[in-house]
């Protein structure tokens, strides 16, 4: 762009006029006439157009060096007709961030690091951040998600982990630098989106901004000429843009209007939301409880403390928080798909208990993996399944000493079920002494036949149950303090039974059979009855409600903000030199539109009904149309760049949309 | 859903076929397509280099035209004709011809090629709809099924922008060759025989949130495609400004794209365009999570990952609306937040241990 722009005339006035190509009229709404201001005139083109955050905005072509102190005074008023079409934040210029802080002492440093904060380029490398931070808890075991994987990698990694927990890297989403990230992120939305909420209240008191003077540097442009008063056509076009409810006044010789507001509403909606949601998804967490509880059928479970297998909470909860209730799993059912490929695949789960609240009556629900029970803002979630098949343990004497329905744990998706049964106490061997039980249980619920492969489950139902039993004597060590894993023997204290042969006592059982202690020493009997058993998780989490108000608002503030356009509209109409009107129509805006070409279409369309075409001479349909007033002989012209020839501009396809303001840069 | 029906074993098999005959209607738009970018090679067109030579560089289109009066007569209604202008500081270079050039045996073939584009997307869709019908479900229980689904619907937004008049078909030859990828692995290495969900995949909400998770998949995939060629297109016209000679590839072959300017348009307008879906999407992972699981976040994988999917986006957005990240740098962030789909997609499924691991991957 090797312009030559000489602001000749009135510098200041209009110096980036039309291009007079030499004919002197004015006359400007013919074809060749302009050809090639576009290309002389380029950079300043609707300077300011996309926002204030034109400052510092890079003009690839870089070329043009649009001089003269003159312009700049056309590029204010154009500023201000195309300015604060949004509101977002001024950008500071690269340079000046680089500069450093101003000398102003602590205020003024402040006041810099505010400014910087609520910058959107910091918003944005803060959005980087967050990204980045999160990344090393998706990979490395977090506490808060899967402590026995933490211990494990711990174990595994002996030399790097400590530095990891250094770094917080075990719990990255409550660490130190990761609230750090979004802290700022947040403290940064807040001071971006209340002056932007004042900002736009300032807008919407304004009225739309008077049309620019040079209405064909818009983006979307058109013009004609007709017989109707000029007042008239502005009368129309007020109607015509008031009744698309575009905000619309007269303002001189023109209309201005707006439209599109919601954009900015949604706009600020959202960022709004985003806040509500990290307040909701905060106080979720810092006072939620979680707890998980096996019940086996027929047992209950009360909402305390004590009651709990497993519990954690949040670090603002207090234990008064529980809400009382208590339930009890009348029958678990499970059913499985019998035959085909998909034999074994479940069905159905499902757990039904009747329950009370603080006391009340009790009440029958159902619950599945997917439908939880809720009470009063407590949800009771039901999470795992197992076996729990009923033992009678009898001493020498025949006596009953244990009976109890003993949870086994699975471990394949057949149910192949292993746990212990523990006789604490109670049992006293045959030479008097006190003694405790232990058997090793291995259970299937559906026994593949005799030497039909090993003693694993071949189908999750419970079609043929067998329960595999050891049984050792001893001292249990569960007295001992340490905490034991109800489903594991300690053997340390604790001595086989062996029989005569000096075998190993294990028996596989079926329901009803009896397993016997060798010398005498009892019996293990494997009833009946084999029981269910589940395992709930009951959570309770304020601010659930409100995290979901916040992200539906989010989603209808996002939709609002990106597929709303705002835009302005000017309809400028003139009696030309000749004494015939020239409609001038144009259209701005944000730089990512493409529909508003096509809208400037409609509209211009309906306003041509109401004020048609004039004939046109012959000799301006040939030579140049007629101009618009305002430029028209001002004398003050962008020569057409000898580079640019005037046949090379009707030839370029009309294209692109919106001017980025490269305001200031290219100067 | 009706959860006790058993399996068909047939309708999987035939959903099998119709997978695989989809590949070959495929592979055969790949070539066809092929031919046409080879036909279309034989044009001379060197639009972009004419308009950035001619005038120096970003010429402008003159804002010249208005209406014309009609003759005679005022009632004419003759729609005033708008004028728009080229954004400041772009280039304003006409958008290339697509592959097949000028050549008119290379529109040919390319014409072919959708045609068969068609075919394919039918015989798969067919074979996503078998699959469907034969365990009775929402087809998305495993990685296989997701894959099968994604490169369809994939296909059916290029398709759709086909029908809709916009000028895509440019894209036509790295889409077919990118689904016939996916379909490769998923056939190889993906397949599971088809199988009912484990209880807790039991929810309407699978089919919101998966519908919606492979529906912004696809968009997002051809948002990167446009991205990347938006990339090398700009360096493209960046080299012919500066008046150094592109080499003869890409002469030939970016020549033919759109311009830089309208693909990085095209490729802003399809993520802004998903995203609140995506949004959405988490949103409604977050809900079902909570119903199955207690808890409606809990940093698991791939919460985790779409989280940084979507905060990759917004970063993009965001800096599309700050200066000085306009244009390359909004793109590389582009590309970076479709690598984060990416991996949450197949990384995370297959690397890392998460609630969200399938059934057979
Ligand atoms: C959690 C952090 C944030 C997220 C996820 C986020 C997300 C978004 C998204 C998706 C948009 C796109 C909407 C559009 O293009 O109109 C947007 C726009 C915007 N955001 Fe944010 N944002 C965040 C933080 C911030 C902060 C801290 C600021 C203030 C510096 C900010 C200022 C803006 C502005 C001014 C726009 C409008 C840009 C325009 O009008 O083109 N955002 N944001």
């Amino acid at each position: 762009m090797s312009t030559t722009d000489t602001s000749r005339g009135h510098p200041g006035a209009e110096p980036d006029g039309p291009p007079q190509d030499g004919t002197g009229t004015g006359a400007r709404t013919g074809t060749g006439a302009r050809t090639g201001a576009g290309t002389g005139t380029k950079d300043e083109t609707g300077a300011g157009t996309k926002d204030e955050t034109g400052a510092g905005t890079k003009d690839e072509t870089g070329a043009g060096t649009e001089a003269g102190a003159g312009t700049e005074a056309a590029d204010a008023a154009e500023h201000a007709a195309t300015s604060q079409l949004s509101t977002a934040p001024q950008e500071e210029s690269a340079r000046e961030l680089l500069s450093g802080g101003p000398s102003l002492g602590v205020i003024g440093w402040a006041r810099w690091f505010w400014r910087q904060l609520t910058s959107m380029r910091v918003a944005l490398i803060l959005l980087f951040l967050l990204s980045l931070g999160s990344i090393p808890g998706s990979l490395i075991p977090q506490n808060n998600v899967d402590d026995l994987k933490v211990r494990a990698f711990q174990q595994k990694h002996d030399v790097i982990s400590p530095v990891y927990e250094k770094l917080q890297l075990f719990d990255v989403y409550t660490s130190v630098w990761f609230s750090a990230i979004y802290i700022l992120l947040f403290v940064s939305l807040i001071g971006c989106i209340v002056p932007r909420t004042w900002q736009f209240v300032r807008q919407l008191r304004a009225r739309p901004p008077a049309a620019p003077r040079r209405l064909d540097r818009m983006p979307a442009h058109t013009t004609w000429r007709t017989d109707a008063a000029p007042e008239e056509v502005r009368e129309a076009a007020l109607r015509l843009l008031r009744k698309r409810r575009f905000r619309a006044h007269a303002a001189g010789d023109a209309v201005a209007a707006e439209k599109g507001y919601l954009r900015e509403v949604g706009n600020l909606l959202f960022h709004l939301a985003l806040i509500v949601m990290l307040v909701a998804f905060a106080s979720g967490q810092l006072f939620k409880s979680e707890g998980g509880k096996l019940v086996v059928e027929g047992d209950g479970f009360a909402n305390t403390i004590t009651q709990y297998d497993d519990f954690r909470s949040g670090s603002l909860f207090s234990m008064d928080d529980l809400v009382p209730f208590d339930f009890t799993l009348d029958q678990f059912t499970g059913t499985y798909e019998p035959s085909g490929p998909q034999r074994g695949t479940p069905r159905t789960f499902e757990a039904d208990v009747s329950y009370s609240e603080g006391g009340g009556p009790a009440k029958k629900a159902k619950i599945k993996v997917n439908e939880p029970l809720e009470v009063d803002g407590s949800k009771v979630f039901l999470n795992m399944h197992g076996y729990a098949p009923v033992v009678t343990v009898r001493d020498g004497k025949g006596q009953v000493v244990y009976q109890e329905a003993v949870p086994l744990l699975p471990i394949d998706g057949n149910i192949t079920s292993t746990g212990v049964v523990k006789v604490l106490d109670g049992y006293t061997g045959k030479d008097g002494k006190k003694e405790q039980l232990g058997f090793p249980a291995f259970f299937v619920p559906t026994y593949a036949g005799k030497g039909k492969g090993q003693m694993f489950s071949t189908f999750p139902g419970l079609a043929f149950p067998v329960l595999n039993l050891g049984a050792y004597h001893g001292d249990l060590r569960v007295d001992g303090g340490m905490p034991q894993n109800v489903y594991q023997l300690d053997t340390s204290k604790m001595k086989p039974f062996k029989d005569a042969g000096g075998n190993i006592v294990k028996k596989s059982l079926r329901p009803g059979e009896t397993m016997t202690l060798p010398d005498g020493a009892g019996s293990i009997t494997f009833e009946k009855d084999v029981k269910e058993w589940a395992t709930f998780q009951i959570t309770q989490q304020p601010g659930n409600g409100l995290a979901l108000t916040g992200a539906i608002a989010a989603i209808a503030g996002l939709v609002g903000s990106l597929f709303i356009q705002r835009r302005r509209v000017w309809v400028r109409a003139t009696e030309g030199p000749d004494g015939v009107t020239v409609v001038e129509m144009a259209g701005l805006g944000r730089s990512e539109s493409a529909r508003l070409p096509e809208e400037l279409g409609d509209l211009a369309q309906s306003l041509h009904t109401l004020a048609p075409t004039a004939p046109a001479p012959a000799a301006a349909e040939a030579d140049s149309g007629a101009g618009t007033h305002s430029t028209s002989g001002t004398g003050s012209g962008t020569r057409p760049s000898p580079a640019s020839p005037p046949s090379q501009s009707p030839a370029a396809p009309p294209s692109h949309e919106s001017p980025r303001p490269p305001r200031g840069a290219a100067q | 859903m009706n959860l006790a029906a058993a399996t068909n074993e047939s309708l999987a098999q035939g959903s099998n076929v119709l997978i695989y005959s989809s590949m070959a209607v495929y592979t055969l738009a790949f070539l066809a397509h092929i031919v046409e970018w080879v036909l279309g090679g034989r044009s001379k067109v060197g639009r972009t280099a004419a308009a950035l030579t001619s005038a120096g560089a970003g010429a402008t289109a003159g804002p010249a035209v208005s209406v014309r009066s009609a003759q005679g007569g005022t009632a004419v209604l003759d729609k005033p004709k708008v004028v728009t202008r080229a954004t400041a500081g772009a280039r304003d270079v006409p958008d290339g011809p697509g592959a097949a050039g000028d050549d008119a045996q290379g529109d040919l073939y390319g014409r072919i090629a959708v045609s068969l584009t068609v075919l394919a997307f039918l015989v798969e869709a067919g074979g996503v709809v078998a699959r469907a019908l034969s365990v009775q479900r929402a087809p998305w229980g495993n990685m296989y099924e997701f894959s099968i689904t994604f490169s369809t619907v994939a296909v059916g937004v290029y398709l759709g922008l086909l029908l809709a008049k916009k000028r895509v078909r440019w894209i036509g030859l790295l889409l077919v060759a990118t689904v016939l990828l996916d379909l490769g692995i998923a056939t190889t290495w993906l397949y599971t025989d088809s199988d009912q969900l484990v209880p807790a995949l039991h929810s309407y909400w699978l089919w919101i949130h998966v519908s919606t998770a492979i529906f912004c998949g696809a968009v997002f995939y051809i948002g990167a495609v446009a991205t990347v060629l938006y990339l090398f297109r700009d360096s493209y016209e960046a080299k012919l400004a500066r008046g150094e000679r592109p080499g003869a590839f890409a002469r030939s072959v970016l020549e033919r794209l759109p311009s830089a300017a309208s693909l990085d348009k095209l490729a802003y307008r399809v993520n802004a365009a998903v995203f609140p879906l995506w949004t959405f999407t988490i949103i409604a992972g977050a809900i079902w999570a909570g119903e199955a699981w207690g808890r409606y976040w809990g940093w698991d994988a791939k919460e985790v990952w779409s989280f940084i999917t979507w905060v990759a986006y917004a970063a993009y957005l965001h800096a599309r609306a700050t200066a000085g990240w306009k244009g390359r740098k909004a793109a590389y962030i582009a590309l970076i937040a479709f690598g984060c789909w990416l991996f949450n997609y197949y990384g995370v499924n297959i690397f890392v241990n998460s609630k969200h691991s399938y059934a057979g991957v």
